[in-house]
């Protein structure tokens, strides 16, 4: 395996899709290579960047109308 | 009432049975779908809490602006609400609760791709699924890098975690082509599993993987320009 094949199956070997033998390829390129152990935990650290979009608190008003809405519901 | 257990006689060949005995058919106890069902109203509000970021950013992938997509925010919990008698929990209550976001967006998408210019809804919607995700230049004749990535162990984690990287990793998010947007959306900020984007979306494991590649591959590709 060449690094530019082995960037186009990080997605993949995170997720478990490999098969058993690609998976022992990918291991095995990833073992000698820094470019690709660099470039697999950059993959890593921008899906848990990513996963940092998540925090965003519910804005007051509109957390006030679904408070509302829900104890009408709640009342029905 | 008599029940024979055990009877004298064998009516079938002594085998191991592959009959696995009667399934018992229970419905997986959802803390949160509970909580709703006896109405609690701090449950809901947790609720609202928890998901309000992964569903802001699932609607603005079709909206045009925050405005946009609090409305259709809300419009789905007002759904849920309506309609969580009907929920038959076939699926979690997660699932359930964006799947009605991706309805109410996209009616809502219809609605406003009348009264708008087409170009400004339908920007990179088309999206490219082919090609390289890495500079092809950036790796040699043998396919090896050339110019390989850096380590980000020495980048400070304060500064990953700050907030000017927030920013760019939402706008980075943002500039995505929406097939790619949403596939990322679901799994790394809503938190899904692949078959369950699968579902929701209608799409394939390949289509779903391939997008989710292409997405965090661009993302990481804005970290390492600014993190540079």
């Amino acid at each position: 395996m060449t690094c530019r094949e082995v960037v186009e199956l990080m997605t993949d070997y995170l997720d478990g899709f490999l098969s058993p033998a690609d998976r022992a390829r990918f291991e095995d390129h990833i073992h000698g290579c820094d470019g690709c152990r660099a470039y697999l935990a950059q993959l890593r650290t921008a899906r848990s960047l990513i996963g940092r979009a998540a925090d965003e608190p519910v804005p007051e008003p509109l957390k006030a109308e679904l408070m509302n809405a829900f104890r009408s519901w709640k009342s029905s | 009432m008599s029940i024979v257990l055990f009877s004298s006689r064998t009516p079938w060949p002594e085998e191991p049975s592959t009959y696995p005995g009667p399934r018992v058919v229970r419905e997986p106890t959802d803390p949160d779908l509970e909580a709703l069902r006896s109405k609690d109203e701090a449950a809901f509000e947790a609720l609202i809490g928890r998901y309000h970021g992964p569903m802001m950013r699932l609607a603005m992938t079709y909206l045009r602006d925050r405005g946009a997509a609090e409305d259709a925010v809300q419009e789905t919990w007002l759904t849920c609400l309506k309609t969580l008698d009907r929920f038959e929990g076939r699926s979690s209550l997660k699932t359930w609760i964006f799947g009605i976001l991706l309805n109410v967006a996209r009616s809502r998408r219809r609605k406003e791709s009348r009264i708008l210019p087409f170009t400004s809804l339908f920007r990179r919607e088309g999206g490219d699924d082919r090609g390289p995700t890495v500079d092809p230049r950036r790796f040699g004749k043998d396919g090896m890098w050339s110019t390989p990535p850096d380590s980000w162990s020495n980048v400070p984690e304060t500064r990953l975690l700050d907030r000017e990287t927030g920013e760019k990793v939402k706008a980075a998010i943002e500039q995505l082509p929406s097939k790619q947007r949403e596939v990322v959306i679901l799994r790394d900020v809503a938190g899904f599993e692949a078959d369950e984007v699968c579902a929701l979306l209608s799409i394939s494991q390949a289509n779903q993987r391939v997008r989710l590649h292409r997405g965090r591959a661009s993302v990481r590709k804005t970290l390492e320009e600014y993190l540079r």
